[in-house]
């Protein structure tokens, strides 16, 4: 049975470490805010120019001054900073937050991302997307691993790229893939998904751990 | 030579002209210098460039500007909540230049540092990096970008002293503080307008050598995009 969002949301926040300072995109990445362990803390930043988000506000309490990158309203917490985008953006292009998690339309088994643009459609832009695939240590993209059977795990993005060789880790609703310089590893399967279940839908090579945990 | 100025028509009186390039500050609708788009509307000028992360949205920000067709070409990072934009970009009546948003800051930040370029590793291997100079740094590939200048900045704060020394609240200060350094004449408009010697010299984040002219913003209405709120307990 494959991962819902929530499980897959679970599974990226077991990437979270004591002392993290993170970038959620938007999305499932997003609900990986309710899965931090007890007792770890981890600063969540707003690439609009804060650090130490914390949650939505009670009604009544909203704050137009107080937004995220989604332009959702949040509330502040003890240990926040407000800053400019620049310094926003020293912060994930100096390489000083630990990890993102964002979503993607293709990732390819180089590590090659593709999340912004679909030819011939409305483009809408890409936002912080690039500046934080190229800056942040370490990139975990969240995903259905099929969209509408079209595959998004590929030997090569046929989307216009946000980041090339980027990708650490993906996160499906069917596993957890490494990428890495030998290309793509599954390292774990959703409960009751098989090997060939991943293997039809995934293009990229893809290699199955030899200590591979089925969940 | 006084900054202060009595609204937000008084404060853009000769300093608007078709052509022009036009930085706006705010993130979304946060932080947006809202008074002074309204006035930029008014005046009817023309065939603008606007640098600004976002084009607003329909009826706010600067939407008001695509409503009335004032603008050529927008320079921003992400426009997804605009449907006149979308229309006018779609019959090919509005030009735009994605910057990916880090990019898009530094840009500004360089620019009125008088930075005229930096290498950056962002958007290298993408369509980003096309026919811009690539150098190779430590090893890793960068990308070179430009620093960009307006002939107007227009800029919202939270607080502002008669000497045009900025305070910024919260998110809603975002690229608003670049923005008045890569102006060549800036315009403020500030919720609290106070004397000279009110805010504590260590708190200013936007000292006044960058700003030209000032306006105080009293009772401003601040719009919400995305009200998101939890369940009290």
């Amino acid at each position: 049975m494959a991962w819902t969002r929530e499980e897959m949301a679970a599974r990226a926040a077991k990437e979270l470490r004591d002392g993290y300072y993170v970038n959620l995109g938007i999305g499932i990445p997003t609900l990986v805010s309710n899965y931090i362990p007890d007792g770890m803390t981890v600063q969540l930043q707003s690439e609009n120019g804060m650090l130490g988000m914390g949650p939505f506000p009670y009604e009544g309490d909203e704050d137009p001054d107080l937004i995220n990158a989604g332009k959702q309203t949040i509330t502040e917490l003890p240990t926040t900073s407000y800053f400019s985008s620049a310094d926003s953006f020293a912060m994930i292009r100096g390489g000083h937050i630990d990890l993102s998690i964002l979503g993607a339309m293709q990732v390819a088994e180089n590590g090659d991302l593709a999340n912004w643009m679909i030819p011939g459609k409305m483009i809408k832009g890409m936002g912080g997307a690039m500046d934080l695939v190229a800056g942040v240590k370490k990139v975990v993209v969240l995903m259905e691993h099929v969209a509408k059977e079209e595959k998004k795990l590929l030997k090569r993005c046929t989307l216009p790229l946000t980041g090339a060789g980027v990708v650490n880790m993906v996160i499906t609703d069917l596993g957890v893939f490494t990428v890495g310089k030998d290309g793509m590893t599954a390292i774990e399967i959703a409960p009751h998904v098989t090997r060939e279940e991943i293997s039809a839908k995934t293009e990229a090579s893809l290699r199955f751990a030899d200590n591979l945990v089925q969940h | 030579m006084a900054k202060v100025y009595s609204d937000a028509t008084s404060a853009l009186a000769g300093l608007l002209k078709d052509d022009m390039v036009i930085m706006a500050g705010g993130f979304g609708l946060c932080g947006i210098p809202s008074l002074l788009i309204k006035a930029i509307r008014e005046t009817g000028v023309k065939n603008l460039t606007i640098i600004s992360n976002n084009a607003g949205v329909d009826g706010e920000g600067l939407g008001l500007l695509l409503e009335t067709r004032q603008v050529k070409k927008m320079i921003s990072s992400y426009v997804g909540e605009n449907k006149t934009f979308a229309q006018q970009y779609l019959a090919g009546e509005l030009e735009i230049e994605f910057n990916p948003q880090g990019t898009l800051a530094e840009r500004i930040r360089a620019g009125g540092a008088g930075i005229p370029a930096f290498y950056t590793k962002t958007g290298v291997g993408t369509l980003i990096a096309q026919g811009k100079d690539e150098r190779e740094f430590n090893g890793e590939k960068y990308v070179m970008e430009t620093g960009l200048l307006a002939d107007l900045a227009v800029v919202h704060a939270w607080k502002g002293d008669t000497e045009g020394n900025l305070v910024y609240r919260k998110s809603a200060r975002n690229f608003n503080p670049m923005m008045a350094t890569a102006g060549k004449v800036t315009v403020a408009q500030v919720e609290h307008l106070v004397e000279c010697g009110t805010i504590d010299p260590d708190h200013i984040i936007t000292p006044g050598i960058f700003v030209q002219r000032i306006i105080h913003a009293a009772g401003l209405e601040k719009k919400i995009e995305q009200r998101t709120v939890r369940q009290r307990a």
